[in-house]
């Protein structure tokens, strides 16, 4: 159990999906116009999350591994169907905010990089946890941010007056610009933190497992979580066609 | 001499053109437009301005301190000696509002050296003009407060909107700079013995500032809708921030393209956004985002006329033998 525990932890600080790994950034700044709006996304792709990753692990032995993203994109897109239709009977206002922005969660990246990353090559249970700690660790993350513009390019909070009416709000932090200031104000003083901390002696790393997930520079060729093999394919293609071997990039399907 | 020097092995070629030397001219140049600016929209102009002057050298003074003391940037030189941030405070004041309620005027300070100017790096590395992002900042956050030009001086509308609107201004009156609109923007005759200083001074040439207020007047005369009215194109040529935005801000060493032919693509490019956003555009004045949309294209323009080095072909391949 300790190690669901972990993979809580490490969705919420280590490996926050928002303010660390950087990933999901069109939700992230187009849907947190109000802490209400960063709320609802974030618990919406934490069930779907949590759900696919746990049916991912739970057919991981069955998908064969050529076929894989598709399989992945068919439960994650069923999971979204079906939070859609829930949302549009149990939460119309919710669902009329977020818009467009719930079907897309379907090829939200954060969900398949999950799947990808974790819950294919990890059994059931700690996968569930992953996910929900991933999809914590987003709507945490998003809430701050809606609350931040919320308050600042309206003067509310949770839509009640938070700041006395003489302020005069700031409108561009409802706009598009203002996500990215919010954004990146928030990152830098995640930053700052992890700076401080490492200054005064206490290493912060970023995955518990040791594993930097940094796989581009990665030497461990046989490593179970690599996204990809930059060892054989590529440069042999490469030497085919004759052309210098290129960086390794993303792979081919599109990750 | 500055800090931001970093000096490289010889030959050299001397100047005594410095940062402080460069930024005092320009500062003395934009005095007249101030200064006008004051007499025509009474002392309350004066107190914007020393508010978003105070506002950016605080600013940036605090953020050494910061970064200084708190980030461990022991060997971080302090800036605001070469006068930028003056230089900064003043074109933000001149393109306010006289009405602009204090506290947004130092946001506005705040934001143009904190976030566009400092965040990038400081003075030479900020990728728009600072003055130029602040007001587009405010003029998206206050949308109201920031087109409220109706002060005790002037009622009615500015000369730009009035020309959107289809009615007839008095042109004499705008060169002089007897009308409503923000603070420094308003005399056409006060920003142009700024603009001669700055060019005597051997500061700016006319490259962007030429290139910039010829195609706006061609595009005007082809697009206004008024066919070649001198009073038209005249009344175009002098309302709003254009006659500003050309001399002090186009040319703005850092957010401007070093290559020569490149100057006067930016100027055409300026010139062409410029007269859409007027003509075509929802308000009545464009040449704030024509600017900062200017700066975006910079390095894009740079990269496409950059000169062909001595024994190298067009496109950068070396000649061979």
């Amino acid at each position: 159990m300790s190690r669901a525990g972990e993979r809580l932890i490490n969705g919420l600080v280590k490996e926050n999906p928002t303010f660390v790994l950087m990933l999901g950034m069109c939700p992230t700044l187009a849907v947190t116009t109000s802490a209400v709006n960063g709320l609802g996304m974030g618990l919406t792709t934490m069930a779907v999350l949590a759900l696919s990753n746990l049916f991912i692990s739970l057919l991981r032995k069955i998908i064969p591994n050529r076929v894989r993203i598709p399989a992945f994109i068919v439960i994650i897109a069923s999971f979204v169907t079906a939070v859609q239709l829930l949302l549009e009977g149990y939460l119309p206002s919710l669902n009329k905010s977020l818009g467009v922005y719930i079907p897309l969660i379907v090829v939200n990246c954060i969900i398949l990089g999950r799947a990808e990353s974790y819950a294919y090559s990890n059994p059931p249970l700690p996968s569930l946890f992953d996910g929900i700690g991933m999809g914590l660790g987003f709507t945490v993350a998003l809430t701050c941010i809606g609350a931040v513009r919320e308050i600042l390019g309206a003067g509310e909070i949770f839509g009640r007056a938070f700041l006395p009416d003489s302020f005069e709000p700031i409108r561009i932090f409802g706009q598009a610009p203002g996500a990215f200031f919010v954004l990146a104000s928030l990152v830098a003083l995640q930053n700052y933190v992890k700076n401080r901390l490492q200054r005064e002696g206490k290493p912060y790393e970023k995955i518990g497992s040791g594993c930097t997930e940094d796989c581009m520079n990665c030497a461990e060729t046989g490593c179970k979580k690599r996204f990809y093999d930059n060892s054989g394919t590529a440069e042999t293609g490469a030497r085919k066609s004759g052309k210098r071997p290129a960086v390794p990039g993303p792979d081919k399907e599109g990750r | 001499m500055s800090g931001l020097f970093k000096v490289s092995s010889n030959p050299h070629i001397r100047s005594k053109m410095t940062t402080d030397m460069i930024m005092m001219t320009v500062v003395v140049a934009l005095l007249p437009a101030a200064g006008f600016g004051i007499y025509n929209f009474g002392p309350r102009a004066l107190l914007v301005i020393l508010v978003t002057v105070i506002s950016t050298v605080m600013t940036e003074l605090l953020y050494w301190l910061f970064m200084r003391y708190l980030c461990g940037q022991k060997q971080r030189e302090l800036t605001v000696a070469d006068l930028s941030a003056v230089v900064t405070g003043l074109l933000l004041a001149l393109n306010l509002p006289v009405t602009i309620p204090l506290w947004m005027a130092a946001l506005g300070g705040v934001f143009a050296i904190l976030v566009v100017k400092m965040l990038f790096g400081g003075l030479g590395q900020n990728f728009m003009n600072p003055a130029l992002a602040a007001r587009c900042f405010l003029l998206i956050s206050f949308p109201v407060q920031m087109t409220n030009f109706v002060c005790d001086a002037y009622t009615g509308a500015t000369p730009l909107t009035a020309l959107k609107a289809g009615e007839q201004v008095n042109v004499m009156d705008m060169v002089l700079g007897h009308t409503g609109g923000t603070i420094g923007e308003t005399s056409v005759i006060a920003i142009v013995i700024g603009a001669c200083i700055l060019i005597l001074a051997g500061i700016i040439d006319l490259r962007i500032p030429g290139s910039y207020l010829v195609t706006f007047a061609l595009f005007v005369c082809i697009f206004g809708g008024r066919g070649f009215d001198l009073n038209y194109i005249t009344a175009q040529l002098s309302g709003g921030g254009l006659m500003l935005g050309a001399f002090f801000m186009a040319t703005d060493y850092v957010t401007r393209p070093i290559t020569i032919r490149g100057q006067y693509v930016y100027g055409v490019i300026l010139g062409l956004l410029t007269g859409i956003f007027r003509i075509f555009g929802p308000g009545a004045e464009g040449v704030s985002y024509a600017i900062i949309l200017g700066n975006l294209l910079v390095p894009l323009i740079e990269k496409y006329t950059r000169p062909t080095a001595f024994g190298y072909r067009r496109g950068g391949a070396r000649h061979e033998k």
